[in-house]
Parts: structure tokens; C-alpha cells; sequence
């Protein structure tokens, strides 16, 4: 037991000491919030239509079954996206004169599409193209709602890609075009592999932000999560279903973050 | 037409960087299986000489011959040439992402189209040769600075040079892992390699060079046979150089 050194046992301390004052001081800021949050005067009012446990054990499994969409949308939507913005990294780095016409377009791409608000394309996108009269499966919010989600989130996910093509080190280039690789396969087989690897926990981020703005599209007309809490809100005067589907984003997105998180806490602790 | 003796002619080689005169006026020819130890302080165009050869950096004025052929004209496909011509660099550059073994196997496969199967097996050889058989599935910040650039020089040999340029290969070493390198480039010139080193290893270089070139400024200032350079340098500046460093 007292093999500790005195350092040791100092830092043992220390902890106990610190991890005492924390639970102390969250549990006091708590029982404040539980003791004064119901003294206001709305307090019932908003415990009736935000947190009104009979609506939301009726309404949890339909909005449930609703975040499938949202699922859904998003799990076609991200390979789409991985591909669009790897080729608009790669447009912005081509070198041949006869090409810059491609990197004019990447550069106005990832421009207009980051510079616009997201809601507004949906709006556009959404609305405009069906607006042209197109018929039965070419009309679908679900298609076109896609399209903006995938416009959008490759012109951020390009930049990311493209800061990552130049973070890798020059010298890189140089090994590689010494053996005699032409330009394409030094990107493809040196460049890029090195910079998506130091790329993915940046990329994480876009990825969270994106199950989230597939919730966007409730506004065009796909019946997922959110528009699914929006009817019920309507049918049962009551805020409640927002609260279930904020509650179920929540479960996806938080685990999605600490994993981000711990990818770029690895990512830091390696040599490189 | 230059005569076909020499493996590899430079000519009046003149490369800037902006205002910076780098390479002045190199004159240098190379016979086949011949070693060249480049010596100078840094930033006297070593480096910078090498990576003109390997057309990695475009020259200014002059030409580079090999075997005869101008291979310096600009607007020229450096590719066909660079094959013909390894490079291995002070920092190793080895790619990080790929086993020892997909670092020497990349090139050979896409460049000069040889399959899988083959490939490997050289390189298997090549590494047996150079005591790092069991180091081909690892990756490289798994080995020691010795071990990485001892596998860098295995990469350039995949590719079956005609000629190896070695740039300050042991500079970035600590000092006990130098001499598994240089015993590599020992190795190399038995076999009749046609190398130019550049390298601040003056013993090294006294051992096993058959002339040095003392670089100056960017200038060859002077060409001496080892024994000459170091025991009886006609240049000052030479002189001076090897005194404050030896």
C-alpha cells in the first residue's frame, strides 16, 4: 500500500481531490435547475406541450420509423458525396493548360455551393427542378432532395480532400516522380491515400452534419423524422414530437462525435 | 554529338532559383561502374546538381548527356529518363502508407509494367541482400532511419538503374546507424554501379571513390582522385574546407 512514491501519492491527491470538486459542482448546478426551472410561471404550460410523456410514448414509434428515411437519405447520399468531391478536389489540382476549364469549375463549384445557404438550395432545387413539369420518378422530392444534400456537402467535403492533397509533403512528390510515376499515379497511389488518411476525422464532422441536414428536407416534402413531429405537432396541438425527434437525432449524432473525436486524438498522438 | 564514351556528360550545367545562382557552369562526365563523391559545404549545389540530373529540377543553360543522348532539352518527358536514373534523398521520402514491400513494388509495377509475382520476387532478393528479409511486410515508421534508407536504396535498385545518385544519404542518421548505409553503397560500386554521392563522409569518401569533385559556390572548383583531394588539395578553398572539417 505505501509503496507509492510521494509524487505518486501527491498526483492520487490531487485526483480524488479534483474529481470531488467536480461531481460536487455538477450536482449543485443540477438540483439548482430542479428546484428553480419550476418556479417559472410558464413551467407547467411547457411541461404540458413540450414534455408530455403520454404523447410521446404514442408518437416514438412512428417517428422512429420515420428516422428510416433519414437513414436512408443519408446512406445514399454519402458515397455520392465521397465521389462528386473527390472529383472536384482532383479538377482543382489539375496542372495541364487544357484542362483549366475543369479547375475554373472547381473553384466556382465549391464557391457558390459553400456560399449558399443550404435551406435556400433545398428551396431551389426542390422546388425549381419539378416546377418543370417533369413526370412520375423524375419529380420526386426524395431524388432531388438528394441532389441539393450531395451538391452541397461535396463542395465542402472537396475543400477538405483538396487541403489534404496539399498538406502532403512535397518531397512525396519528389520520391514519387523520381521512380518515373507519371502524375496520375503519384496522385493516385501516393498523394491521395495520404491525404483522405489525414483527412477523416475532418471528414467526420461533415458526416454528423450531415445526418442532421437531412432533416432539411422535410421542407420539400419527404415524410421523414422531422416532418413526421411536424404532423403529429399539427394533429395533437403539442410540441412534444419535436422533443422525440430532437431525442433521436441526439442518439445518433453524440456517439457519431466521440468517435470523431477519438479519431483525432489518435490521430494526434502519432508520430508522423 | 557527344562522344559515347562516358555514361553521363555535364555540360556548362547552370540551374537559379530566382536571383540564386545554384549550379554555375558544371562540367562533369561519369564513366560506366565509376563513383563520384561530391564534397562541399552545404548549399555549395550538391543536392541541387543531383535532383538536375534526375530532372526533378529543370536546368537553366547546358545539357546533360546519357549515353550520348541530350536528355536536358526543355519540354522533354523526363519519365523515360528518370527510370533509367535512381535517386535516393537525405530524409528517405519513403512513402508512408505502404509496406516496405508496396514501396519497392509501386514503381517497377506501373512503370516498367512488370508483374506482381516478379516484382516481389526481386524485391525479396534485394532486401535479402541487404539483411532486411524480414522487414518486407513492415511499414515505415516501424524501422530504424538505417533500415528506411537502406529500403529507399532498394527502391531506386527495383527500378534497375544505370546510374544511382545518393544525396547526403547518411546526413539525417544517427551516427552508429551510418555505417550500415554506407556498407550498402560499398556493396553497390562492387557490383559496378555508376554512382554520384554527394555526402559529408569524407573518410567514406576517400575509401571508395574513385574521384571527388569539391563543389563551391556552385562551381566544381576542383577534380582530384581521392588520394590527391585529401592529402594534397591544389584549390584554398578546398584546403580550407577539408581542414575545418576534418
Amino acid at each position: 500500500m505505501s509503496q507509492l512514491s510521494p509524487r505518486k501519492r501527491y498526483e492520487q491527491q490531487e485526483r480524488r481531490r479534483s474529481l470531488l470538486i467536480a461531481t460536487a459542482s455538477l450536482l449543485s448546478v443540477c438540483a439548482a435547475l430542479y428546484y428553480f426551472v419550476p418556479k417559472a410561471p410558464g413551467w407547467d404550460a411547457v411541461k404540458r406541450s413540450f414534455f408530455n410523456w403520454p404523447i410521446l410514448e404514442k408518437t416514438f414509434p412512428t417517428l422512429l420509423k420515420a428516422f428510416l428515411w433519414d437513414i436512408a437519405i443519408f446512406a445514399w447520399s454519402l458515397p455520392l458525396i465521397m465521389v462528386l468531391a473527390l472529383a472536384i478536389a482532383l479538377c482543382r489540382n489539375v496542372r495541364k493548360p487544357a484542362l483549366f476549364p475543369l479547375r475554373v469549375f472547381g473553384a466556382l463549384y465549391t464557391d457558390i455551393f459553400r456560399g449558399v445557404p443550404i435551406i435556400l438550395l433545398v428551396y431551389l432545387i426542390g422546388f425549381g427542378v419539378p416546377g418543370l413539369g417533369l413526370s412520375r420518378p423524375w419529380n420526386s422530392p426524395y431524388l432531388w432532395g438528394t441532389v441539393t444534400l450531395v451538391l452541397t456537402y461535396s463542395a465542402y467535403v472537396a475543400e477538405v480532400l483538396r487541403s489534404g492533397i496539399e498538406s502532403v509533403h512535397k518531397s512525396q512528390r519528389a520520391a514519387s516522380e523520381s521512380l518515373g510515376l507519371s502524375e496520375a499515379d503519384t496522385m493516385r497511389y501516393v498523394i491521395l491515400p495520404q491525404a483522405i488518411r489525414r483527412q477523416v476525422p475532418a471528414m467526420m464532422n461533415f458526416v454528423i452534419a450531415l445526418q442532421k441536414d437531412v432533416a432539411l428536407l422535410s421542407f420539400i416534402g419527404p415524410v421523414e423524422l422531422l416532418r413526421q413531429a411536424n404532423v403529429y405537432k399539427s394533429l395533437m396541438a403539442n410540441f412534444t414530437p419535436y422533443v422525440g425527434a430532437a431525442i433521436i437525432f441526439l442518439c445518433v449524432t453524440i456517439p457519431a462525435t466521440r468517435y470523431a473525436d477519438y479519431l483525432l486524438a489518435k490521430q494526434r498522438s502519432v508520430r508522423t | 554529338m557527344q562522344n559515347t564514351v562516358h555514361k553521363l556528360v555535364l555540360e556548362d550545367l547552370t540551374c537559379r532559383f530566382d536571383d540564386l545562382t545554384v549550379c554555375d557552369g558544371i562540367n562533369l562526365s561519369v564513366d560506366a561502374g565509376e563513383m563520384i563523391c561530391l564534397i562541399g559545404a552545404s548549399g555549395s549545389g550538391k543536392s541541387t546538381l543531383l535532383r538536375c540530373i534526375n530532372l526533378l529540377e529543370p536546368i537553366d543553360s547546358g545539357h546533360i548527356w546519357l549515353d550520348g543522348e541530350d536528355i536536358s532539352i526543355p519540354g522533354l518527358d523526363p519519365k523515360p529518363y528518370r527510370k533509367r536514373i535512381g535517386i535516393v534523398f537525405q530524409s528517405f521520402n519513403l512513402f508512408p502508407h505502404m509496406s516496405v514491400m508496396q514501396n519497392i513494388c509501386l514503381a517497377p509495377k506501373r512503370v516498367l509494367g512488370i508483374a506482381a509475382s516478379e516484382t516481389e520476387a526481386m524485391a525479396i532478393e534485394l532486401l535479402a541482400q541487404f539483411g532486411l528479409k524480414d522487414k518486407a511486410r513492415e511499414y515505415p515508421d516501424r524501422l530504424s532511419g538505417g533500415q528506411q534508407q537502406r529500403v529507399a536504396i532498394v527502391r531506386a535498385l527495383a527500378m534497375q538503374p544505370e546510374i544511382m545518385l545518393l544525396d547526403e544519404i547518411t546526413s539525417a542518421l544517427d551516427p552508429e546507424l551510418v555505417g550500415e548505409v554506407l556498407a550498402v553503397v560499398k556493396a553497390l560500386k562492387d557490383q559496378n554501379m555508376t554512382i554520384v554521392l554527394a555526402t559529408h563522409e569524407m573518410a567514406f569518401a576517400r575509401e571508395v571513390a574513385d574521384r571527388v569533385c569539391f563543389l563551391d559556390g556552385g562551381k566544381i572548383l576542383e577534380t582530384a582522385s581521392p588520394e590527391e583531394m585529401f592529402s594534397n588539395p591544389r584549390e584554398t578553398r578546398t584546403r580550407e574546407f577539408l581542414h575545418r572539417i576534418l
